[in-house]
């Protein structure tokens, strides 16, 4: 008999994988049953019946009061909340990143100050976002800047400052300006470290997007969701929940693949020749 | 005229001196080897004329004129590690010099010109074993494989002087014995002016023109934040050649550089040959 860690889970992987679902998903429904028999108005676990007639509701049918599909205008108000904020974030960190990484005079300048500005809690600013910036859009937007662009900026300027100084020194013996050390030498191997931290990155990016529009919105999957809270309508708020999670794990996969795709040197895979 | 002329040069870290009164003229077209025991200044030296450091006291000039204190497209430099792009390409890190040089903004070319630097490219590829690995990554080459390339991407850029430092200090000793015939190839056929720091004096005596030693002239323990190492002897390196079947056809045409150990035969470290 081998030791349990050598043991490999070969073919069973999938199987593996699926059985803690299976295991949540038959707790529910077990729960589900129990609690309708007890109460058969029960709303806390909604039997999938249910859930699935409720995101028909929402999903397939019109809205009476505003015409719209709310399960469709919240996954696009969401998303485009999430694209402009990760992307400024991202823009804004790759800038800083290198400045700070790659110039001593620019981690001069730069470092102590966002140092100071990433201890502070993004939660914390809110309110003074919603008081500078309106009600609207831009300060949910600029919240998930805030919340997450000094990660990936810090994370960056640590990629950038850990390359071997043996390669800046031969880049520009190669005759590279500081320039063209920062686009030949620094951005191409600063990106698939980017790649994964905005992939660690979206976990709080979700958190801040939810958070602000739990607080004020008129649209949006965390709008929804708070607002179906006081009418105890777990039927579409798991759902919705399931929805939230899924994309979030698409994302990543997504990111995931762009990056085995761009940079296989950084993957150790065998490229197109 | 002297290539590098080092004059009255001192290196010091705060109170600590490291090398005091190196003066060395190093003509064009040697080949200089540094050698000396470990913490005698020896890469020290070797940065200084990278311009990574800047004397204490004294001044270089690279032909005649004060050297820049910054590196640059003039000094071209293999070290032991980390000398090539991990995210570049066999072909792209060849390629790199050319076209930082041909493209200020961009740092790349494209069109008919990237195609004239990629044939150049591949042709001194293909003189240094690396003809059928263009598309590799640095990571899937082997350590001997990687300072071939590394060598191959200085050369391009055609500097004056080559500043290797233990470049073939962690390779097998098979592995090494070809590439020397490779430096020793590459460096008759560009007459590049090297300096190489090295602790194997046999490859140093095989390699050199000149070998250069560093030491601490004073030894004693009190004595050692305030003496620095020096060059204590500069050795004329002379050659017998006895011609025979052995000859391997590079030193026939130049009697003092023979080398009488090194032969050019395919070893395990070359790709093999595709046909």
């Amino acid at each position: 008999m081998r030791r349990v860690m050598n043991m490999q889970p070969g073919r069973a992987r999938w199987l593996l994988a699926l059985l803690p679902f299976a295991l949540i998903v038959m707790v529910y429904v077990v729960g589900s049953a129990q609690r309708r028999a007890e109460n058969p108005s029960d709303k806390v676990l909604p039997p999938f019946g249910e859930m699935s007639s409720a995101i028909h509701r929402v999903a397939f049918e019109e809205d009476k009061r505003t015409g719209e599909y709310l399960f469709w205008s919240d996954t696009g108000a969401s998303l485009e909340r999430l694209a402009i904020g990760l992307s400024i974030a991202t823009a804004l960190a790759l800038v800083l990143g290198l400045l700070i990484g790659l110039l001593p005079i620019g981690n001069a300048m730069f470092a102590p100050m966002t140092a100071v500005m990433s201890m502070i809690p993004p939660m914390a600013i809110l309110p003074i976002l919603f008081i500078v910036f309106g009600l609207g859009e831009l300060s949910k937007v600029v919240l998930i800047i805030v919340g997450v662009a000094p990660c990936l900026m810090r994370d960056l300027v640590f990629t950038v400052g850990s390359l071997p100084r043996e390669q800046l020194v031969k880049a520009q013996s190669l005759g590279a300006s500081t320039w063209q050390v920062l686009i030949r030498v620094a951005l191409p191997q600063a990106l698939p470290r980017l790649i994964a931290s905005l992939r660690l990155a979206l976990g709080p990016a979700f958190l801040f997007l939810i958070s602000a529009e739990a607080i004020s919105a008129d649209s949006g999957l965390g709008y929804r969701i708070f607002l179906l809270r006081r009418y105890l309508a777990m039927d579409t708020i798991l759902p919705y929940v399931a929805w939230i999670t899924l994309l979030a794990f698409l994302m990543d996969l997504a990111l995931a693949q762009l990056s085995r795709r761009a940079f296989p040197w950084a993957h150790g895979a065998e490229p197109k020749a | 005229m002297s290539a590098l002329s080092i004059r009255n040069v001192w290196i010091e870290y705060g109170s600590q001196v490291v090398l005091e009164r190196v003066n060395l003229e190093i003509d064009a077209g040697a080949f200089i080897a540094i050698v000396g025991p470990s913490g005698c200044g020896k890469t020290s030296f070797l940065r200084l004329l990278l311009g990574q450091e800047r004397p204490a006291r004294g001044s270089i000039l690279l032909d005649g004129k004060p050297m820049p204190d910054e590196p640059g497209p003039d000094r071209g430099v293999v070290f032991q590690r980390y000398s090539v792009f991990p995210h570049l390409t066999v072909l792209g890190n060849v390629l790199l010099g050319p076209e930082l040089q041909s493209s200020p903004l961009l740092g790349r070319s494209f069109g008919r010109r990237r195609r004239a630097l990629v044939e150049r490219a591949h042709a001194l590829l293909s003189e240094v074993g690396l003809g059928d690995s263009l598309h590799k990554y640095p990571a899937q080459l082997s350590g001997g494989m990687q300072q071939r390339l590394a060598l191959a991407q200085a050369l391009i850029r055609q500097p004056r002087v080559l500043l290797l430092d233990e470049p073939f200090g962690a390779l097998d000793p098979g592995i090494r014995g070809e590439i020397h015939v490779l430096m020793r190839k590459l460096w008759k056929e560009t007459g590049v002016t090297i300096v190489m720091v090295t602790h194997d004096l046999r490859e140093a005596f095989l390699l050199g023109t000149r070998v250069v030693v560093f030491d601490r002239l004073r030894k004693l323990p009190t004595e050692a934040q305030r003496y620095g190492a020096t060059i204590s002897q500069n050795i004329a390196v002379h050659r017998r050649h006895v011609p025979g079947p052995g000859d391997d056809g590079i030193a026939a045409n130049d009697s003092d550089r023979d080398d009488p150990i090194a032969v050019e035969t395919p070893g395990r470290d070359d790709p093999t040959p595709t046909h």
